[in-house]
């Protein structure tokens, strides 16, 4: 195994298919990746047969976070991190993830290595192995540093039913901690705004959180969703829709850290439509709620958990909130990026 | 932002509003001239919570809002130019002219960035010699000095790869104008924090006097909103018409002279057009002579010819207070904040905007 040089960039002979390849991946990807499935370098993964009546979930997803490094995380740990969730947020156990890679030409090798150092470290942590993976590199100007898709599959037991049709009128909304960190670290970073405190992103799988819920009480557990692009408002938009119920958000119990909030008057942006990576919206049979509260805030990911409204009975799609002062307000999905504002 | 969260305490916009219910014994109609005022009023519910005969309706301030179209559709064709890079707000990025918007143009293949202060465009122009760094300067009192300190500093410095389009406006103006209005019903006027932080609350004295007409300037959060409502409520049942002064944590009688000298160094008034609201005379900024080097018409060589409105668009009415958004034939049918036609569409600022997101007219 060579040692990787400072200097060194991807060129288009590292996804040639070649030596340059092999060596990156014997000298990266397998020094930091490694495990049974992935070693022996097959066109692809061969899982077990999974147990009688279980299924098995899907999903994918592509990241082009621009930086990509950044407070609190890089794309690597959004990569793993996110494909995770989503495989979560049906109540799947991750079972594998695939790793594609698309390489700018001139990308720095060592940059490349803290990537996926921290994909290594992430799936560490998560329990959950990259089993097959791609390289592609193009040239200059082609992709913009680096892109990276995850595939993850998962397995849902027979009993469990999640999934953003079932909220009910009754239910209790929870939140499994604080809004918006994500999205305004980016945003801030990318307009290289200098912000007094610590905004870091909030990058953090979520099936550990999940499979306590399940453990405590699955049958009260009707929707998961993840707040990521679009924010808890949209995300809540949407389930309201395809629930065909109403929802009623109280704005003084969402938890929103003081410097976020500050960072997004600065700007403009309401956390309500800024993006997270490590928080869930879980809505639960009120009757559950006390107890799937204690169970997340006992949870690493949950601690700062709250319960955030209502499903109501009302026209299918619609979102309200309570402001702090009392008054009403509706919430629309997010119509476009977030623009900050001029004055 | 401790101070920030004190005003949004609802012990004390619930003693404010309880007053506001004590004091408005008839109809009452107040104009909140900028935008931030609006969006603050919506997103804190406050139409919901004062009494149903205080109408509050939304006024010209919103800068997006009132950039006439031919402006937008100079700014597009600068973008489309070779060699040019275009760095603006992000409120303007997707603001349709006639001919599209700076958001179609990226996607043809023009370079437009988004910054956050204008000295983030000439820090571009540094970065990027071969190209001409185009900021379109739109804005009030509030944005006005920062786009005068960069002149300046791009004059020190000697970069030539920079200009920006004029179109800064002043906010008294407007106002006049349409005071001078007789369909115009108002009772009383919320007058903007941030600009009034510039030119300072005694500005709006001889608009007070003129037409005796009850003003307060008040910050965004609820209360700082609910004690100008508060103000003005009292002042037009007694029969005054004062400025009061509702934001003194912010704004002076004076205003902030420093950051007026530097406007007035670069920029000299002229008459100008505002959308909705036709030529206002004195009402604009022009760019002085010595610093004509930086004027993006003569340097791009730009055509600004005279667009009409939308078909249908009732923008102009609704900058001038006689119609709400749901008065407007297109609002919520083909303009949508997606696929905005009127200016008060696009803005997150703009009044139609604000009723789309907040208020459940559709």
């Amino acid at each position: 195994m060579t040692q990787i040089k400072k200097a060194e960039k991807i060129t288009l002979d590292h996804g040639s298919g070649g030596l340059a390849s092999q060596n990156l991946i014997s000298d990266l990807f397998l020094k930091y990746l490694d495990n049974p499935l992935l070693h022996d370098l097959e066109d692809c993964a061969i899982l077990p047969a999974q147990k009688q009546k279980s299924r098995l979930a899907m999903s994918t997803d592509s990241y082009v976070v621009d930086p990509i490094i950044f407070p609190g995380g890089n794309i690597g740990e959004l990569a793993v991190n996110g494909t995770i969730n989503d495989l979560a947020m049906r109540g799947a156990v991750p079972l594998g993830l695939s790793l594609g890679l698309i390489i700018e030409e001139g990308f720095e090798l060592a940059k490349l290595e803290i990537i996926i150092a921290s994909i290594a470290d992430c799936c560490t942590k998560a329990g959950v192995d990259i089993i097959t993976g791609d390289t592609k590199v193009v040239p200059r100007g082609k992709a913009d540093k680096l892109f990276i898709n995850t595939t993850g599959i998962g397995r849902v037991d027979e009993h469990i039913n999640i999934s953003g049709k079932n909220a009910r009128p009754g239910d209790a909304i929870i939140l499994s901690g604080t809004l918006a960190d994500h999205g305004i670290t980016i945003m801030t970073n990318r307009a290289g705004l200098q912000v007094s405190g610590d905004l870091h992103s909030d990058t953090m799988a979520l099936h550990h959180l999940v499979q306590a819920l399940l453990a405590e009480n699955s049958a009260a557990v009707h929707v998961l969703r993840d707040p990521t692009r679009g924010g808890l408002a949209t995300t809540l938009c949407e389930i309201a829709q395809a629930s065909g119920i109403s929802i009623n958000l109280s704005e003084p119990d969402i938890p929103v850290r003081p410097v976020v909030g500050a960072a997004c008057e600065l700007i403009g942006l309401d956390p309500l439509y800024l993006a997270n990576e490590g928080k869930c919206i879980l809505i639960c049979d009120e009757n559950a709620a006390t107890d799937l509260l204690a169970c997340m805030r006992s949870t690493e990911a949950g601690k700062q958990a709250a319960c955030i409204g209502r499903v109501v009975d009302g026209p299918a799609g619609r979102v309200s909130l309570t402001t702090s002062i009392g008054g009403t307000r509706l919430i629309e999905p997010l119509s476009g990026e977030p623009l900050p504002r001029i004055c | 932002m401790k101070c920030a969260r004190e005003f949004r305490d609802r012990a004390i916009t619930d003693a404010l509003l309880e007053e506001l219910f004590m004091i408005v014994d008839r109809p009452l109609r107040i104009m909140e001239v900028c935008g931030t005022h609006t969006v603050s009023i919506f997103r804190h519910g406050l139409r919901s919570l004062v009494p149903k005969q205080l109408e509050l309706i939304s006024g010209p301030g919103c800068p997006v809002c009132v950039t006439p179209a031919g402006h937008v559709d100079a700014f597009v064709q600068a973008a489309r130019k070779k060699d040019v890079l275009v760095a603006t707000f992000g409120d303007l990025i997707r603001v349709p002219g006639s001919d599209g918007s700076l958001a179609e143009a990226r996607s043809e293949g023009a370079t437009v960035e988004v910054v956050y202060s204008p000295m983030d465009a000439l820090t571009l122009a540094r970065k990027y010699p071969d190209k001409i760094v185009f900021f379109p300067a739109v804005g009030f009192e509030t944005t006005a000095p920062t786009i005068a300190a960069t002149i300046l500093e791009a004059r020190r410095l000697g970069i030539e790869n920079f200009c920006i389009f004029a179109g800064c406006k002043v906010m008294p103006p407007p106002l006049v104008a349409l005071m001078s209005d007789p369909q115009l019903n108002v009772d009383g006027l919320l007058c903007p924090g941030h600009v009034s932080a510039i030119i300072g609350a005694d500005a709006y004295r001889p608009l007070a006097e003129k037409y005796h007409l009850s003003c307060a300037v008040a910050g965004f959060e609820p209360a700082d909103i609910a004690a100008g409502l508060v103000s003005l409520s009292r002042q037009v049942l007694e029969g005054r018409a004062k400025v009061e002064n509702c934001y003194t944590r912010v704004v002076t009688a004076a205003g902030n002279s420093r950051a007026r000298e530097l406007m007035e160094t670069v920029f000299v008034r002229e008459d100008t057009l505002w959308r909705g609201l036709g030529l206002i005379s004195g009402s604009g900024l022009g760019l002085r002579k010595e610093f004509e080097q930086f004027d993006a018409v003569n340097k791009l060589q730009l055509d600004l010819k005279p667009v009409p409105e939308p078909k249908g668009c009732k923008c102009g009415e609704i900058l001038q207070g006689h119609l709400l958004p749901p008065d407007c034939p297109l609002y919520g049918r083909t303009c949508t904040p997606m696929q905005p036609i009127g200016p008060c569409m696009v803005s997150s600022e703009g009044t139609c905007a604000a009723y789309y997101r907040f208020s459940g007219h559709k």
